[in-house]
């Protein structure tokens, strides 16, 4: 049983990502923030557990454009993501990479990917290059269920295995790939069992406990640290908003959404720490905490300027 | 029978594809979400419970969906492949270079993929690096690929059909900025043209502006707004890169002296430097120098205002234009294009 004040740091890592999220959905809604934005509520466990296992001075992550949640897992400033976002130039990216592509090497997080399943060889690669340099790193490739059928997925697996490098896999199956549900896209739906395929563990956990996701990752990163070579994690979760801001969602069942938000991480584990003890007014001045620091970085980037137009040809070449 | 609707962009194209899967039984429609959700655009909604089977959703497998559009056309099906974002069919390039533009060349001619890949590609606010680039000139550097780029409503319901009824593979690019933007009157049913042929969309005489895809809205903007000042451009579409009209732009710039080429894509490697090249090379007299605008050097950010400092505004499309049609001196001669740099009032152009 995992002590109170772990849980209590999980928690408050979910209600930061959850806290900026809804302010990005405020941003978006005024128009202050444009394009495509997709968001990760309901998944914050899976970035809780992983990065709390992940050793971030010299690990690698790798996500999505979902990925605002690993960014701040990764311990990234809400201010700097806010700015990116808003196409400020105090963005994390200069306003270059916005929500869907951002990067943040100096969190260990080493960019989002907005092409599907794109980040999985060069995780390897970057596990790879941990096999020459002594560092004892672990690469972390994160996609979705729907990445699972994506040709460059399933070489990054192979090569891999077949070098035994240090990188964990890891699937985040929230059951849709943009607006096609995943049991329609597979015949076999537990897509932890491919790994046996390729030679090496696979195991589908509990994406919404963040501890639970702890522990599967450190185990994982363990392993692979000790040259034993990678491991596809598939953490079962279910986003509780659109695939993008404006998505109706006219394609989840009845009954489907109402599911997910009974299951989501945050509620569970705040109803878990009640149950051990906690008090509803520590957890309200916890999360009261986290929405001020969130409602000043917002604040702060909206009053920054907007990234500088005669800058925009910079670093193209070395 | 031909009738008139009003019909957004998207409808427009909605309508080409429901005419080819009734006309012709041999067509499929597939792709990522383009089945039972009806696509992310809404461009395919209904096709799937008009035609069952024949319309269905792929994994995300590009080489697959690419692939498998290959190997279905060579054995008598027409698949009309949807690709979400030009940019993801960078994952299965392969299938559309290797495999489909071979089909018909290597067998000369016994076997054949006729096959359509419908995407839709370019800038719009917010969007990130990997999903704004403008790639027409990797798939029109292919011999054996045809591709066009519907930018009216019409268009995108007469290209996209005449790309199906092409017995050889045909990229149709669309632009997502056009989709719903608003209705226009749009002739259904009437007879499918071959793949090819330019559009006049604004007759003039001073200068020729070619250029293609959604950039000619901003083109057709410029051109007004400077036919104000005095400026008379002939704006053409040229709706197909692959294969060029080029006697449409070569008579029209014989005609102005002038011609200035737009494209969303990056100048370098783009194909208005074909356009320029062939023009040149061509010999028709020029009274200044072509002109090319495009996007420089960079890659796409996502930040609106760092992008719109990048891919060609109206802004910029008219300080082109009044550039090529003020370079002229009044006591200037035509000049050949190969001695440009020998013409002085040009120097200092850019
Ligand atoms: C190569 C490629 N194909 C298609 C897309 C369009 N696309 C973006 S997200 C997405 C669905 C991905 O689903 P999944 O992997 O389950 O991740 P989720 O969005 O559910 O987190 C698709 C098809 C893309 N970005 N890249
Ligand atoms: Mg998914």
């Amino acid at each position: 049983m995992p002590e109170t004040a772990a849980l209590l740091a999980h928690l408050e890592s979910m209600w930061r990502i959850r806290s900026f999220e809804e302010e990005v959905t405020r941003l978006r809604a005024a128009g202050d923030i444009v394009g495509s934005v997709h968001l990760c509520n309901g998944q914050e466990a899976i970035y809780t557990g992983a990065c709390a296992a992940l050793d971030l001075t010299r690990d690698a992550v790798f996500p999505t454009y979902r990925g605002h949640g690993w960014t701040l897992a990764c311990g990234a400033p809400p201010h700097t993501l806010f700015a990116e976002l808003l196409g400020r130039a105090t963005g994390i990216n200069g306003g270059r990479g916005g929500s869907a592509y951002l990067t943040a090497p100096g969190h260990g997080m080493y960019g989002e990917n907005s092409i599907v399943g794109a980040g999985a060889p060069i995780a390897a690669g970057a596990a790879l290059a941990a096999t020459f340099d002594g560092s004892g790193r672990v690469a972390l490739a994160a996609f979705g269920d729907g990445a699972m059928n994506q040709g460059a997925v399933h070489e990054a697996m192979n090569f891999a295995a077949v070098r035994s490098l240090p990188v964990i896999f890891l699937v985040e199956n929230n059951h849709y790939s943009e607006l096609t549900p995943i049991a329609d896209m597979v015949r076999v739906d537990r897509l932890f069992k491919r790994a046996s395929a390729y030679g090496f563990p696979g195991a589908r956990i509990d994406g919404n406990d963040p501890e639970a996701v702890r522990q599967a990752v450190a185990e994982a990163a363990r392993r692979a640290r000790s040259g034993a070579g990678p491991v596809l994690l598939e953490a079962m979760t279910q986003r509780i908003v659109g695939h993008y801001i404006g998505d109706a969602q006219h394609y989840r069942p009845a009954g489907d959404l109402d599911a997910a938000l009974a299951a989501e991480p945050i509620g569970r584990l705040t109803r878990e720490l009640l149950a051990l003890g906690a008090t509803q007014a520590e957890l309200d001045e916890l999360t009261a905490r986290v929405d001020r620091e969130i409602a000043d970085a917002s604040a702060r980037a909206l009053a920054d300027p907007l990234a500088d137009p005669s800058t925009v040809l910079e670093h193209l070449y070395a | 029978m031909p009738e008139t609707k009003n019909l957004s962009y998207a409808e427009s194209v909605n309508a080409a594809l429901r005419r080819a899967l009734a006309e012709r039984p041999e067509t499929l429609l597939f792709g990522e979400d383009v089945g039972a959700p009806g696509g992310v655009f809404g461009v395919t909604k209904g096709l799937r419970k008009e035609f069952g089977e024949r319309v269905f959703d792929t994994p995300i497998s590009e080489s697959a969906i690419l692939g498998g559009a290959v190997g279905a056309a060579v054995f008598g099906r027409r698949p009309i492949a949807e690709i979400m974002w030009a940019d993801f069919s960078l994952v299965a390039f392969d299938q559309l270079v290797n495999q489909a533009a071979n089909v018909r060349y290597v067998s000369r001619g016994a076997l054949s993929a006729p096959l359509t890949v419908r995407t839709q590609q370019g800038n719009a606010p917010g969007a990130c690096a990997q999903h704004s680039q403008s790639l027409e000139a990797l798939f029109a550097h292919v011999p054996g690929l045809r591709v066009c780029l519907p930018a009216t409503h019409q268009d995108a319901y007469d290209l996209l059909l005449s790309a199906i009824w092409c017995d050889d593979p045909v990229i149709v690019i669309e632009n997502r900025t056009l989709y719903h933007a608003g209705k226009q009157e749009v002739r259904l049913g009437g007879e499918v043209r071959p793949v090819g042929g330019a559009a006049v969309r604004r007759p003039g005489r001073d200068v020729t502006v070619l250029t293609w895809g959604a950039l000619q809205h901003r083109v057709l903007e410029a051109a007004d707004r400077l036919a104000a000042d005095g400026i008379d451009a002939e704006v053409i579409d040229a709706r197909w890169v692959r294969p060029l009209d080029l006697d449409a732009v070569l008579a029209s710039v014989r005609r102005t002296g002038r011609l200035v080429v737009a494209h969303e894509a990056h100048t370098v490697g783009g194909v208005g430097g074909e356009v320029l090249a062939a023009v040149a090379e061509a010999g028709v007299p020029l009274r200044c120098p072509p002109v090319r605008v495009g996007t420089p050097d960079t890659r796409i950010p996502a930040a609106p205002g760092l992008a719109a400092a990048v891919i060609p505004s109206a802004e910029v499309i008219a300080e082109a234009i009044t550039k090529s049609v003020r370079a002229q001196g009044p006591s200037s001669k035509l000049v050949h294009p190969t001695g440009f740099d020998l013409v002085p009032w040009c120097a200092g152009m850019s």
